[in-house]
């Protein structure tokens, strides 16, 4: 279909109240066609159509040495076709200083959820002590451009032999701006110097743009730096990937199992095969970030597996994946199964495959699931894999890193449950032990992690970011508790947390909340024997308990309740536990699970 | 369509406004919403839609939508 045809027939589509196809639509029409003119009528649409999309705001804050305002339309598009409804707000040139030590300025009543600080000629010393102001007056992330390394040393070829070479020194201010903004949270470095090289820096710069109006890149450029800008976006909005589910034939492999037969799996060092390979590769890297691989494919299950046992150019193998639907049903379903399977929603998954139709019906069955585009040519599938938004991570974790691992260990768990006589045998085996220890400079992303991504076992669902966790700690009669958890099977690593708040005779908790992989293991319940022990330690009589719920949190609604607590108080925020840590008989730990944690502290 | 015809409908596209305001001696100085930036925009459409690159002496404001036709059919010319 013709540009104008596509146009037109989104428009019917959204006059006949079909919103999700007319959407699915236009982001078809900004793939095929990614230019000012489709940016404008894509973001006139999305805009009129907005109340009936489910999109999530994001305020964006620019502060500039230079021109970018060309950009903002096709950042703005960018961000709906990722569901995201971003306002921007562009400071004026040079005077990003300004803006930021004046508290009253147009930045702050903008109210941003980030600012991205995009100069000609970033000072690592003038950027810290701006962002030292900053974080006491916004708790906004801030994302700092770092500087092109000249493409021509004013010394030619003498610049590579010299000891005050002039490259060498841009790339030690580079170094020193990272060093400088690592220890201010929530401030990253982005790598523009690697933006300017991925284009080549000839082809990057357009000098007549720069002298007229300080545009500093040419304009067939400008969607490198607003795909740049995406990396950061989307993981700032929470508009992540937990999930790559890829397709088999012609994607992971050249070639089709069911015709073909194991021979004619292609992953040697030709083409194609070594472009599968690289996917494969780019497959393996996202599972050191974290993210969970599981396989959806149209094809008889013993054929494919063993093709992934045995082909011996596989870097992929049954282990690295977390689940698998090898069938002939459509594949829509099988995400759906997929994301259930692995407690995780159909919104935190990303569909790899190489056929467009199948690509297409995801999209239409499900809008909330990220479909990746990938090119005609196998060439391109790896570039498209890494550079995707919803697979960037701004911080890692150990915990993040051994995900993938910990799937493999939980489906040997669930082996051991079968073969168990009863529940508290399998508990028995098992050999848990679990470590509590106070918040520390070492687990406070990942506390800040849990308290933002966990949803089931979350009796309270409070979303705390690392300075307000830092903050929260700090109050007098607050106490932060992480909890660590292995068996015979592995370690799960930091997976719950404890905030508790005490005031005077009654001490309540703030949050409690635990990752869906250690649920159900009784742990919950020698954590919060744990709890009740320091509260009387610190002299309270009562422990209190919020349950608010949520639209997730059903499977932790009669916890209070099933260790003894009574239901004080029914209100909107939900309902209010306690329980009487005088009269009532002590909260004792599971026998079966060994609890290592420090003595109760005293103030 | 005829150069101008489409500078008009682009123009307008971009700068907010309805055609019938848009004459061909419409310009920065006539449009309220033609400002430094939606000129920028302006210059950037037409290089993207033509092909073509724009002087910056060219570019830097004040000139009309007639003006800008004719640079563009110059360009194509060449």
């Amino acid at each position: 279909m013709g540009a104008s045809e596509l146009r037109a027939e989104i428009d019917r589509l959204a006059d006949a109240g079909r919103f999700t196809e007319a959407a699915v639509a236009l982001n078809g029409l900004w793939l095929q066609e990614p230019t000012a003119g489709s940016a404008r009528f894509l973001i006139q649409r999305y805009e009129s159509w907005r109340q009936s999309l489910a999109l999530r705001s994001f305020r964006l804050a620019v502060l500039r040495s230079y021109t970018v305002e060309p950009l903002i339309p096709l950042l703005r598009a960018e961000a709906f076709v990722a569901g995201l409804d971003l306002t921007a707000h562009v400071g004026e040139f040079n005077v990003w200083a300004q803006d930021i030590y004046n508290a009253s300025s147009p930045l702050y009543s903008f109210e941003p959820d980030a600012v991205i600080l995009a100069l000609e000629e970033p000072d690592p010393s003038e950027i810290l002590g701006a962002l030292d102001f900053f974080r006491r007056h916004s708790a906004a992330a801030v994302i700092v451009h770092n500087r092109a390394v000249p493409a021509r040393p004013r010394r030619g070829v003498f610049d590579a032999q010299s000891d005050a070479s002039e490259r060498e020194a841009v790339q030690a201010l580079n170094r020193r701006l990272r060093e400088t903004v690592r220890d201010v949270r929530g401030v990253y470095v982005l790598d523009y110097d690697a933006v300017v090289a991925a284009a080549g820096a000839e082809a990057w710069r357009d000098a007549r743009k720069w002298v007229s109006v300080r545009l500093p890149m040419a304009s067939a450029q400008m969607s490198r730096l607003v795909g740049e800008w995406m990396r950061f976006v989307q993981p700032l909005a929470g508009k992540v990937a937990k999930c790559a589910v890829v397709d088999l034939d012609n994607t992971l492999w050249g070639g089709v199992i069911g015709e073909d037969g194991l021979d004619g799996v292609k992953l040697d060092d030709g083409l194609p095969g070594a472009f599968h390979r690289e996917l494969q590769q780019a497959l393996l890297d996202l599972t050191e970030r974290g993210i969970l691989l599981a396989v959806c494919s149209k094809n008889n299950p013993e054929e494919a597996l063993e093709a992934l046992e045995k082909h011996p150019g596989m870097l992929l193998r049954p282990r690295h994946f977390a689940a698998f639907r090898i069938n002939w049903q459509e594949k829509a379903q099988n995400l759906e199964e997929i994301a259930a399977e692995l407690n995780i929603g159909v919104d935190a998954l990303a569909f790899i495959d190489d056929n467009p139709a199948e690509r297409q019906n995801v999209r239409l069955r499900l809008p909330e699931a990220t479909v990746i585009e990938l090119p005609t040519d196998p060439s391109g599938y790896a570039a498209v894999v890494r550079d995707a938004p919803v697979f960037q991570r701004l911080q890692l974790s150990e915990e993040d890193s051994r995900r993938g691992a910990m799937y493999g260990e939980q489906r040997e768990r669930k082996q051991l449950e079968q073969t168990c006589a009863s529940p508290e045998d399998f508990l028995r085996s098992l050999e848990q032990e679990i470590e509590i220890a106070p918040l520390s400079g070492m687990t406070l992303a990942r506390v800040a992690q849990l308290t933002q991504k966990t949803n089931q076992f979350n009796l309270t669902t409070r979303r705390y970011s690392e300075a307000q966790l830092e903050a929260l700690a700090a109050q007098p009669g607050v106490r932060v508790w992480s909890l660590s958890v292995r068996d015979r099977f592995g370690d799960n690593g930091l997976t719950g947390v404890a905030i508790t708040r005490q005031e005077g005779h009654v001490c309540e908790i703030d949050t409690l909340l635990l990752s869906c992989r250690v649920i159900g293991r009784t742990v919950e319940t020698a954590l919060l024997a744990w709890l009740a022990r320091q509260a009387r330690e610190d002299g309270a009589r009562k422990l209190r308990g919020l349950f608010a719920p949520t639209k997730k949190n059903k499977p932790c609604e009669t916890f209070y309740q099933d260790h003894g607590f009574r239901e004080i108080e029914r209100g909107e925020a939900g309902v209010l536990w306690e329980l009487d840590l005088v009269a009532d008989p002590a909260l004792e730990a599971p026998s079966w699970v060994q609890v290592v944690a420090p003595a109760p502290v005293g103030d | 369509m005829t150069v101008i015809e489409e500078l008009r409908r682009l123009a307008a596209d971009i700068l907010e406004v309805d055609l019938e305001e848009l004459p061909p001696e419409a310009s920065p100085e006539t449009i309220d919403s033609w400002d430094s930036v939606q000129h920028l925009n302006l210059v950037l459409a037409i290089e993207e839609q033509y092909g073509i690159e724009l002087d910056p002496e060219q570019i830097g404001g004040g000139v009309t939508l007639e003006d800008l036709a004719e640079i563009v059919e110059s360009a194509q010319g060449e």
